[in-house]
């Protein structure tokens, strides 16, 4: 059995990518639910690969794996929008690192980029800081649904033989007759022949549960506004001239029609501190008006929300065999949901297959495709108005803001989904500017009808997040 | 299926019930058209009573005012929707929606939103602190409670002293859940006078004015809520903090119309109308929280009907306004509506005044009307009625409110 | 001779969402008596005010467990106002309560709550579980027709 200790991203797509070769996959979560770490808390960017310091595993990886989001998309039924990103130039010292920009990006080997003048930089944008002078864009840059890439790539694992195991928590590991015996905070164990460790910001404790040691990883809190989708601001990715710690603060659009402003970037204490900060969000307002003036910060909100970032001293990813046969796959910080198709392989075709020498061969029964919910509201009448033929349910939308239908949700849930934040990042339901007002009511009741739960017992998240505390009447 | 019909109301609370009775009272065929498996809107979940004293005589409870209404529809012919989603509203008078039954399409002569409002989410105020459950809008809470016998709370703390907020926190006391203060922002409290009384101090449940809530923290569920006072330009003062160990936070932060699916009118932020609740489309009305919030159901299914009745008469031709009179927010005014005024119909004018007065003296210029309101607030709705005019230069007319000394 | 007191109070009206503001003078030697009220814009003002400082009076709105419901809760109301200083009390007996559906909108579920002469009747229908989905087949099969 070989063993992913991580349900994130990076952690998903290498199980998946393992079991295309052997069924006997575990994928091992600690949390209550697949991707609620990194996964969750970032700008959901398919970057172009321009920018990382030449020769670092993370220039390597990059672009690749923005080429891998290709089949990515294709295979996992995951939307990505190749919608480009513009690197902005806002006064004359700004101009010159546009070159740097570009030596960078020839050393990358990335050759998919143009210099726009101001005129050809407002034709696209009319929106931006009117002192805008130039862009370095790219047009292979893109977003994506992070979480969806989690969500799939388990669901593919379990889809060809894997298991997904959650609330494991792994406490102990011991040596014994060249295998691991894995034991978790439950009580329960389990024995593999080969680990991956896939802990994100616990990589690095994970590692020394296996007696290796990987350099530190320090939690790097990003803070985001989400706007809504009613005022159109941007059609691509913007990013402020970089320096040497982060990519900036960006506005990104997402997926479905919204936009992020964000992140900051500054280091915490707690690898469990989610919470947004005063400070942090006054910071990512006046940065994100800077690139894009209009932002309606007072009227457009929909949420704000904090993520971390598993960020090293040596801000490179960390991927190496340990002392035995256990893989760590460390500090994936940014572009870390980029490189991860090309980390997945790195980690099975070069570590597993050449390092360690174990052959592997491509299972004939392996099936590439996983389907999705379809979302109704995105397809053509005609397929719409046939899924509603054969089931109801798929013409009652619960949803008013992303208009999801029963269907979606039932489906869902019947996928596994027990908590309200697990349908949520299935669906899209609760995603939008009424943030869950009108349906998690009905969520609540449709995953108490599916699954025999008491409402009590349905959470938001994490064990503690209740929504119910009981009955008003008990009688 | 394709369906022809000369009225079709979208949204079947308070405003959509009366305008389907009262187009269908003015001649129209009706199709009423509700996204919840239930007619009624909040009327639903709204069980004090308060509602009906204008509009019906009587003082009844929402949905006691809803099944009133319902009684009145079921006689006549009016083709009620419910489970039925409005996808589309295209420029040629054509609507499409969905439900358990496919995808449909509606031609029309006239159409009348009456499509409500939403409750601003706390998630949207930008407020600092950790990621927790237990952070609740009133509505929402009032449908746990009221509808669904479900307790979201065992303590809780009110942010808004909004009348939904005003309700629940007396809701949440009787049902057991120690309520341990309301939090408002601005100096004077944002419901009725009559909901402080009867919710806050019969039952000597604090109400913090000027003061705002700062953080919220709990490891998965709320546990903590801190709340400081804000001086008269917004800032925090400091040393005032206050932190409130409860489970739940219930928001009453203010509600936004809600204007979807139409996208090719005037909006701001609700749908800008006429005094016959026309909108800047011809044959499109709309009426009830939509276009403003209203303090009263009464006002607003008295727009409904209002809305009802001339997208009825709009269907058979009967009525064609001949002109629209701008009608300007003057000195201290927050929100004025409607927007516009066919001198040729009379007008009930909705007023918010923008500060607290003491005396305040509200005047309609030039058509030389004054009205006196003691203790006028912005929170509480300001009602004047404006008999049709034929004087013809009238261009603009302007409102205005100044204190009496 | 006593001097009879004067008292001044501030009275918000919660007969209808008008919410008059009216300011009392009376006494309450005896027995109450109002010398003087301004801000009232009825006469219900002034009975309201009367009853405000003697014993106020509130309606009860809650609601009641239904069995075997379209939903779990009917809501409900006490026909005519009761005693504010009996709220509690009153809510401790409805929260025993448990009615059977259907339920009709003014079906009397407490008669004459402790003895207040209010009875507690429902302001909503609820219909059984098996009756609501028949009646939205036949709401839907008319709009088919």
């Amino acid at each position: 059995m070989i063993a992913v200790i991580g349900g994130g991203i990076v952690g998903g797509l290498i199980a998946r990518e393992i079991n295309k070769y052997i069924e006997d996959v575990y994928l091992f979560e600690a949390k209550n639910s697949i991707g609620t770490g990194i996964t969750k808390g970032n700008s959901g960017i398919i970057h172009g690969g321009y920018d990382d310091p030449p020769g670092s595993l993370r220039a390597q990886l990059c672009y690749i794996g923005n080429q891998l989001y290709d089949e990515i998309s294709r295979e996992l039924s995951i939307e990505v929008r190749r919608i480009g990103s513009h690197v902005i130039a806002l006064d004359e010292s700004e101009l010159a690192k546009i070159n740097e920009l570009e030596e960078k990006a020839a050393k990358n080997n990335v050759k998919e980029y143009r210099i726009l003048e101001r005129n050809d930089l407002f034709d696209m944008e009319p929106n931006l800081n009117a002192d805008a002078l130039m862009s370095f864009y790219c047009p292979i840059a893109g977003v994506t649904e992070p979480w969806k890439v989690a969500m799939q790539s388990v669901k593919s694992v379990e889809l060809n033989g894997g298991k997904v195991l959650k609330n494991k928590k792994l406490v102990e590991v011991k040596r014994k007759d060249n295998k691991f015996e894995l034991s978790f905070e439950d009580g329960s164990v389990y024995t593999a022949d080969l680990v991956i460790n896939a802990a994100g910001l616990y990589a690095d404790e994970v590692a020394r549960l296996f007696g290796d040691e990987v350099p530190a990883i320090f939690p790097v809190k990003g803070e985001y506004f989400l706007l809504g989708k009613d005022v159109k601001y941007v059609n691509s990715v913007i990013f402020p001239m970089p320096s040497e710690l982060t990519k900036g603060c960006l506005v990104i659009p997402t997926v479905d029609g919204g936009y992020l402003a964000g992140p900051t970037a500054h280091e915490v204490k707690s690898k469990q501190d989610f919470s947004t900060t005063r400070d942090g969000l006054a910071e990512v307002k006046e940065k994100s008006l800077r690139l894009v003036p209009s932002l309606d910060f007072s009227r457009n909100v929909v949420k704000t929300f904090a993520g971390l970032r598993p960020e090293s001293r040596e801000k490179d990813f960390y991927i190496d065999i340990g002392k035995s046969s256990v893989i760590h796959v460390s500090g994936i910080r940014s572009p870390g949901l980029t490189a991860a198709p090309a980390i997945a392989r790195y980690v099975v075709e070069y570590l597993i297959q050449e390092k360690l020498h174990i052959n592997l061969e491509k299972r004939k029964d392996y099936i590439s495709h996983v389907e999705k919910i379809p979302h109704f509201v995105d397809t053509d009448y005609g397929y719409w108005v046939r899924a509603i033929e054969q089931d109801p349910e798929a013409g009652e939308i619960v949803c008013f803001c992303n208009e999801v239908t029963k269907r979606e949700i039932r489906e869902a849930i019947r996928n596994g989904a027990r908590t309200i934040d697990e349908v949520k990042f299935a669906t899209r339901i609760s995603f939008g500017e009424c943030q869950g007002s009108f349906c998690v009511s009905k969520i609540l009741k449709m995953i108490c009808e599916e699954t025999g739960l008491e409402p009590k017992d349905v959470l938001q998240n994490e064990k503690g997040s209740w929504i119910i505390d009981s009955e008003v009447r008990t009688i | 299926m394709r369906y022809e019909t000369d009225v079709t109301v979208i949204g079947a609370g308070g405003a959509g019930m009366a305008a389907a009775l009262s187009a269908h009272r003015n001649g129209a065929d009706v199709i009423l058209i509700e996204r919840e498996e239930e007619s009624g809107g909040v009327l639903n979940q709204c069980i004090h009573n308060g509602f009906g004293l204008h509009y019906y005589r009587k003082d009844l409870t929402g949905p006691e005012f809803k099944e009133t209404l319902e009684e009145e529809l079921a006689t006549t012919n009016v083709k009620v929707l419910e489970g039925t989603f409005v996808l589309d509203v295209s420029k040629d008078k054509k609507i499409t929606f969905v439900n358990s039954k496919g995808i449909h399409e509606v031609k029309t002569k006239a159409l009348v939103m009456t499509t409500g409002a939403r409750e601003r989410h706390f998630n949207s105020l930008g407020i600092p602190g950790d990621r927790v459950s237990g952070i609740f809008t009133a509505g929402v809470a009032q449908k746990y409670i009221n509808l669904q016998n479900l307790k979201p709370a065992n303590s809780a703390l009110i942010v808004g002293s909004g009348d939904i907020g005003l309700i629940m926190a007396r809701r949440l006391h009787l049902e057991g859940i120690e309520v341990k203060g309301v939090v408002e922002i601005l100096p004077y409290p944002g419901g009725l006078e009559r909901n402080v009384q009867q919710c806050l101090r019969d039952y000597n449940i604090p109400l913090y004015l000027s003061h705002s809530v700062t953080r919220v923290e709990g490891k998965n569920r709320l546990d903590k809520v801190y709340v400081s006072q804000i001086d008269e330009a917004g800032r925090i003062v400091p040393n005032s903090e206050r932190v409130f160990n409860v489970d739940a936070l219930i928001t009453s932060v203010g509600l936004i119309p809600s204007v979807k699916p139409v996208e090719f009118v005037r909006t701001g932020p609700g749908f800008i109308t006429t005094n016959t609740n026309q909108t800047t489309a011809d044959w499109i009305f709309a009426a009830g929280n939509c276009t403003v919030i209203f303090d009263l159901v009464d006002y607003v299914a008295r727009e409904g009907e209002k809305a009802g009745k001339y997208a009825a008469l709009y269907a058979k031709n009967e009525y064609v306004p001949e002109e629209r009179i701008t009608i300007k927010k003057g000195k201290n005014i927050n929100i004025i509506h409607p927007s516009y005024i066919d001198p040729n119909e009379s007008t009930k004018l909705y007023v918010r005044v923008s500060k607290v007065f003491q005396r305040a003296e509200i005047t309609v210029e030039p058509l030389g009307i004054e009205i006196i309101e003691e203790e006028a607030r912005p929170s509480e709705m300001i009602e004047i009625h404006i008999k049709s005019f034929k004087e013809k230069r009238i261009k603009e007319i302007e409102v205005s409110a100044h204190e009496l000394g | 001779m006593n001097l009879v007191e004067y008292k001044k109070k501030k009275i918000i009206c919660t007969n209808c969402p008008l919410g008059c503001k009216i300011n009392l003078i009376y006494t309450d030697a005896d027995e109450v008596e109002i010398i003087e009220a301004q801000g009232n814009t009825c006469k219900r003002g002034l009975e309201f005010a009367k009853q405000e400082i003697t014993d106020p009076v509130r309606v009860v709105v809650t609601s009641v467990k239904v069995e075997d419901g379209e939903i779990p809760m009917t809501s409900v109301r006490s026909d005519k106002p009761v005693p504010l200083r009996l709220m509690e009390e009153i809510m401790d007996v409805i929260r025993e309560i448990k009615v059977n559906a259907p339920v009709v909108k003014g079906d009397i579920i407490v008669e004459n709550i402790l003895n207040t002469g209010a009875n507690i009747i429902s302001t909503r229908t609820v219909n059984s579980r098996d009756s609501k989905s028949k009646e939205q087949k036949k709401l839907k099969e008319n709009y088919d027709g």
